[in-house]
């Protein structure tokens, strides 16, 4: 016997897939451009032959990609193995290289707050949107700081951190300071270029827009000075040794691109699927709250607090019909943890136990959404009906 | 049917998910996730949430995880803690059958449509004339009756037991010929949130003060002193900080406010019986009648002794009276009752005051 429930889906045919912060389907384009070097051109660029130094040029045009889209130097541009690792180098790097204190808000990815966390660092708190609230961020602040992590885009709720203010208040309080951001839910929906002179350190993944797994990008801005966390060979200008994903590094930066060149368009074709499919759902049930306001967050994320319904039970009536959903992050163990982000944010435990992420990406139809409003209405409504009968059983 | 089958990642639920889908049933797997702090097993047990999942993929059902650890908490370790700071030994496992995974997995899985959970304890669900009976396990050396005693006849209609009719020679055979991955795995001992490294004390020294206790006799003469009163237990006889070579000496005693611990002899701990109250039952009080004699039992593998019951106005809690006086049952323990025959469960309670 075999998995065969799971060995026969094919995500396109049989599955509504919803969940494009979790991970996003690569893009055709960034398939063809990494197959080359996963068969014939399978050179290390690290090394000294003609082969090897054809390989070294892709990597050096992928990087100027890379840095024309984040608008930054080409040398300011490390290729790590994923998101994390480039959150961690960032504070990690920090700490270990000027010691000192960091600082984090209590909404952060598990990458950063637990990074920050077990640095001894401070954690400070956020408003009722998950944004960083700056007066305990000010409070925060002193000469002892050496850097402070604020994410771009939340990856639960999809709000928007105000990246200028933090950034002036950082100058102002720790001058010494960087601003290290994570902007791993940001390069679908905002142009990083203005996001990058406000800070000096920044966290990219590949696979959150249509690049594939297991490679991201630490920026470090000129004359930011990082320990590294491998020691090795000494590659990326000894910043981050480790052979090269060459196929995933050509593959990201081909899918930056493109993300870059439709950014404008995807934003507005995305923005009115978001809109309708959280109007229908509010619409169709009473007591669904959009848990994010859509003027502070980005396009793709349709998260609702659901009252009256577990997200587990919801999620399983999703999963039966094949529409792709989540909650929260999961844990180690494959169970959702309680949300810490609804969390800190204050949300009313009634609607945070019915939390939702509904989040949208390039790949997503307008059949899509007409068909998570007929699955979502239609599992909420049974879920809830069913309640109130245990209830008066 | 559709059937969800809770799924520990031990061999016996392992099993147990076979033989529902080789019987033709609509089956998923279902791990609880219960604690969420050190284990045996790693950080909330993975590695055996790693099994369970394995095992569902190689019998090709769908493999679940959900999150009850709040519930646990609630219900079963702040309880547990709680109540050795009062003198009292609940069993874990017990509470956690009663309010977890008979009644918030269950819950849930009538709530997603499934017409029945599965586990893959030793016991059985049989018919009678009445209605349904809870029976134990056909391996009388593996039954679990005791655990799961609080399962009442309507919500065994939604109950299922597996292997409750193998032996656990069997169901390990069976994990064998189908190649699952559990089928050596040794069982489980102890109490799922206690690392056999750190044990009790190691636990509970981390979430209640210690104080420690003067060790007296009979007549109130001080013999010595225990460094913590809330690690004593009823009928104890070792680690109470009396020199070896004398008599035999039992804790009989223990006076949580004055911190006082009283030993003596095996004679001073037998009683003539309990009051038993929180009690549950199968088929309804009524199936026990005044003055009847039936076998109750103490703890998950003891043996059941006679006695006779008298059943109080409410229901809710009974007399046992046993036949021939025995060792006083720590408070908060469990008295299972069994019928005559010592087969069927009756009902079951929590241990109060001595009679």
């Amino acid at each position: 016997m075999t998995g065969d429930t799971l060995n026969d889906v094919h995500a396109c045919d049989t599955l509504t897939y919803l969940d494009h912060a979790a991970t996003t389907p690569m893009r055709s384009e960034a398939v063809e451009a990494m197959l080359p070097f996963l068969t014939e051109r399978f050179a290390n660029p690290s090394g000294s032959h003609r082969f090897a130094r054809s390989i070294r040029q892709v990597v050096d045009e992928a990087r100027d990609v890379v840095a024309d889209v984040i608008g930054c130097e080409p040398g300011e541009v490390i290729f790590t193995g994923c998101g994390t690792e480039s959150d961690n180098a960032a504070i990690v790097g920090t700490l270990g290289r000027h010691g000192g204190v960091a600082v984090c808000s209590a909404a952060e990815h598990h990458a950063v707050l637990h990074a920050v966390e077990h640095s001894g660092g401070r954690v400070v708190s956020v408003d009722s949107a998950g944004r960083i609230d700056l007066d305990s961020l000010a409070a925060a602040l002193g000469d002892d700081v050496s850097i402070v992590s604020a994410m771009a885009v939340n990856n639960e709720v999809g709000s928007i951190n105000p990246l200028d203010e933090v950034a002036a208040l950082v100058r102002s309080r720790s001058p010494r300071a960087v601003l290290h951001t994570d902007a791993v839910q940001a390069v679908s929906w905002i142009d990083l270029r203005t996001i990058t002179p406000h800070v000096q350190l920044m966290a990219l993944s590949a696979h959150k827009f249509g690049g594939p797994k297991g490679v991201g990008v630490l920026v470090a801005r000129k004359g930011i000075v990082l320990e590294p966390l491998l020691q090795g060979g000494g590659q990326e200008r000894d910043r981050r040794s480790g052979t090269h994903n060459v196929a995933g590094i050509v593959a990201m930066a081909e899918a930056m691109r493109l993300t870059d060149i439709e950014r404008v368009a995807e934003n507005s074709r995305i923005t009115e699927m978001r809109d309708r499919l959280v109007d229908s759902l509010q619409m169709q049930l009473v007591d669904v709250i959009e848990t994010i306001p859509r003027g502070i967050k980005v396009a793709g994320s349709a998260h609702v607090c659901i009252a009256d319904i577990e997200s587990e039970s919801l999620l399983f009536m999703l999963d039966e019909e094949g529409l792709c959903a989540s909650s929260a992050s999961a844990c180690a163990s494959g169970a959702m943890e309680p949300s810490h982000v609804l969390a800190a944010m204050g949300v009313d435990k009634r609607y945070s136990l019915g939390a939702l992420r509904l989040t949208l990406g390039h790949s997503t139809t307008d059949s899509d959404v007409d068909r998570a409003i007929v699955v979502l209405v239609d599992a909420v409504t049974r879920l809830r009906a069913g309640a109130v009968q245990q209830a008066t059983r | 049917m559709k059937v969800m089958v809770a799924m520990s990642g031990g061999v016996d639920s392992s099993v147990a998910a076979a033989l529902l889908v080789e019987q033709g049933h609509d089956v998923v797997g279902v791990t609880m996730r219960l604690w969420g702090g050190e284990s045996d097993t790693g950080c909330c047990s993975v590695s055996d949430v790693d099994d369970a999942r394995r095992v569902a993929q190689q019998l090709g059902i769908d493999h679940l995880v959900f999150n009850f650890s709040e519930d646990f908490n609630e219900h079963v370790v702040d309880p547990y803690v709680a109540a050795h700071t009062t003198g009292i030994t609940p069993n874990p496992c017990i509470e956690c059958n009663r309010h977890v995974k008979f009644a918030r997995l269950s819950e849930r899985a009538t709530l997603l449509g499934f017409d029945a959970v599965a586990t893959g304890h030793h016991a059985r669900v049989t018919a009678s004339p009445t209605g349904l009976q809870l029976e134990r396990g056909f391996d009388r050396a593996k039954d679990q009756s005791y655990v799961v005693h609080m399962i009442d006849s309507a919500d065994l209609e939604r109950t299922m037991f597996p292997v409750g009719d193998m032996n656990k020679a069997d169901v390990r055979a069976h994990a064998a010929r189908l190649g699952l991955r559990t089928a050596t795995k040794p069982d489980s001992q102890d109490v799922c949130f206690i690392t056999s490294t750190g044990g009790r004390i190691a636990f509970l020294g981390k979430r209640i003060p210690f104080r420690s206790a003067s060790v007296v006799d009979a007549r109130g003469t001080v013999l010595g002193t225990v460094p913590a009163v809330e690690m004593i237990t009823l009928g104890q006889r070792r680690g109470i900080g009396l020199p070896g070579g004398g008599p035999k000496r039992f804790v009989t005693n223990i006076d949580m406010e004055s911190a006082v611990v009283t030993v003596g002899d095996e004679v001073d701990l037998l009683v003539a019986g309990h009051t038993v109250g929180r009690m549950t039952w199968v088929e309804g009080p009524s199936s026990v009648a005044d003055s009847d004699t039936v076998l109750v039992q103490c703890s998950a593998h003891g043996v059941p002794q006679p006695a006779t019951v008298t059943v109080h106005a409410d229901g809710e809690s009974v007399d046992v009276r046993w036949i021939e006086r025995q060792r006083r049952i720590a408070p908060g323990q469990s008295l299972v009752l069994y019928d005559p025959t010592d087969r069927f469960v009756l009902g079951g309670g929590i241990a109060a005051s001595v009679l």
